[in-house]
């Protein structure tokens, strides 16, 4: 029997949750049908998501596209349906992708595995992003170095200790209601490897703990910048990701396991930790940089530290 | 002796012909190695020029690898050899990576920009004074630069010694001379 997992029609980091619930229910090996006939909307996370929970899939699982011209032909620019159709059966046809007269994917989702896939997704936003970063978030040069730098250490976490390759794709898009409709860029990266807290079990040494569960992982990490290596170099990727977006009011969430953290900028709502959220392997990481306007607050909210 | 060695081409060299961004730990390893390899077999004190000039982005975990485990390995411990170095077209997104990674380990280096030489990273207050008397005096002995600070030449004496174990002056028989003043008289 087939199982129908209906794909909102705003999907992005919040709203998969409701995905996640329902498959938490089935077996691994439970057939699913993907249903996104009547998704209107995606983020960068949203999409890469679901090529994500095709990876967890014991079986091949199928996926029917979206029924708006509009929002197919937006899921193919950005090289979704490149990936799904090596993981889903696609039941009905392809969107044909037209072309856009102004494109807001900064990066098409691209595969992350190994040091050169870094090495080209730098190289491929290098061209693209400083340029837009500028006119429409205001972000000068210097913050697109430093932009760059946290999408590099970011897909990097996939290479060093997913144990299996990944997504990433940025994005930039206008908020309608929030922010008072400023610009946002995005970078969401996800992969269904191990996760924080089986890596972190990994390091040497190790001594267990009476409270060790995904949350408690991801506030090692992610706030105090432990690494499974004992090296002292190790962890400064995100401790430079955090460094920069609470300089630019950014946010920052990680999902891992059952449980997701966020360092939560002052314009946003979200909890700095949430548990018990249904479980998903490997890690899923979003960056949003609000566009810069003048007397904007810099202001970093809570952590879950 | 003195180096000089153009991160870029040690980059394309090592590990592909087609990049400029000096990101991910397992590049910055392979150029690094490449580095230690280059500094390998020499006797003498060697000066080497560290160029960053064509380098595009620096990333992190990069910079821990090339800079920091670089001058880790020179200036602790028993290094392999007696090798100094000067770090040359530094922008200011490679200044944040490497402040970041020498911060970790309470590293400093001595940078060239066009305006003379600087020391960045974890130095101190003494010794960032006795740094400057070395260059204000254009290399000395332990007695005169002491005395420029108005210090106990003991104590002077430990703070320069300090300051050549972390790779930051060089000592020439019993004068003290910082690495800039080195390479501008080099043949």
């Amino acid at each position: 029997m087939t199982t129908v997992i209906t794909v909102p029609p705003s999907l992005d980091d919040v709203s998969f949750e409701q995905v996640l619930d329902r498959v938490a229910t089935l077996a691994p090996d439970d057939k699913i049908l993907v249903d996104a006939r009547h998704a209107r909307w995606a983020s960068p996370y949203g999409l890469i998501a679901l090529l994500t929970l095709a990876q967890t899939r014991e079986t091949r699982p199928a996926l029917t596209p979206p029924e708006a011209e509009e929002t197919g032909s937006y899921w193919s620019r950005t090289g979704f349906f490149q990936f799904a159709e090596e993981l889903y059966d696609i039941h009905g046809s392809l969107p044909r992708t037209r072309p856009a007269t102004e494109s807001n994917v900064l990066l098409e989702i691209t595969a992350v595995a190994k040091s050169g896939d870094v090495h080209d997704v730098v190289d491929r936003i290098q061209q693209r992003a400083q340029h837009i970063l500028a006119r429409e978030l205001n972000i000068d040069a210097q913050v697109s170095v430093r932009f760059i730098m946290t999408l590099s250490e970011v897909c990097q976490n996939v290479v060093e200790h997913a144990g299996r390759g990944g997504w990433v794709a940025v994005q930039t898009y206008r908020w309608r209601h929030r922010l008072g409709g400023r610009r946002v860029v995005q970078i969401a990266v996800c992969d269904a490897g191990i996760g924080f807290r089986r890596s972190l079990e990994s390091t040497p040494g190790r001594v267990a703990t009476d409270r060790w569960d995904d949350g408690m992982a991801l506030e090692e990490a992610v706030i105090r910048g432990v690494s499974r290596f004992r090296d002292r170099g190790r962890g400064q990727g995100l401790a430079g990701a955090r460094n920069f977006l609470g300089k630019w009011a950014g946010k920052l969430s990680v999902r891992s396991g059952t449980a997701r953290i966020a360092i939560v900028p002052s314009w946003d709502d979200d909890v700095p930790l949430r548990e018990g959220l249904a479980p998903f392997p490997g890690s899923q990481v979003q960056i949003t940089i609000p566009e810069r306007v003048a007397g904007a607050t810099g202001e970093t909210g809570g952590t879950g530290a | 002796m003195i180096r000089h060695i153009d991160l870029s081409t040690v980059l394309r060299r090592t590990v592909c012909e087609l990049y400029s961004n000096l990101v991910t730990r397992s590049t910055g390893a392979a150029v690094r190695t490449e580095i230690e390899q280059l500094l390998a077999g020499s006797s003498e004190p060697t000066l080497t020029v560290i160029d960053f000039t064509h380098v595009g982005l620096l990333d992190y975990s990069c910079a821990d690898e090339v800079v920091a485990k670089l001058l880790l390995r020179y200036s602790t411990g028993t290094p392999p050899a007696d090798a100094y170095f000067v770090f040359r077209g530094m922008r200011d997104g490679h200044l944040d990576a490497i402040e970041a990674a020498l911060a970790r380990y309470g590293l400093a280096l001595v940078l060239e920009r066009p305006d003379g030489h600087h020391l960045v990273g974890e130095v101190g207050d003494d010794e960032q004074r006795a740094w400057d008397a070395v260059c204000r005096l254009g290399g000395a002995d332990a007695a005169t630069i002491a005395e420029s600070l108005g210090a106990d030449p003991p104590a002077a004496e430990r703070l320069l010694d300090g300051l050549t174990e972390r790779r930051l002056l060089m000592r020439l028989d019993r004068q003290y001379v910082t690495l800039g003043d080195t390479l501008g008289h080099a043949p």
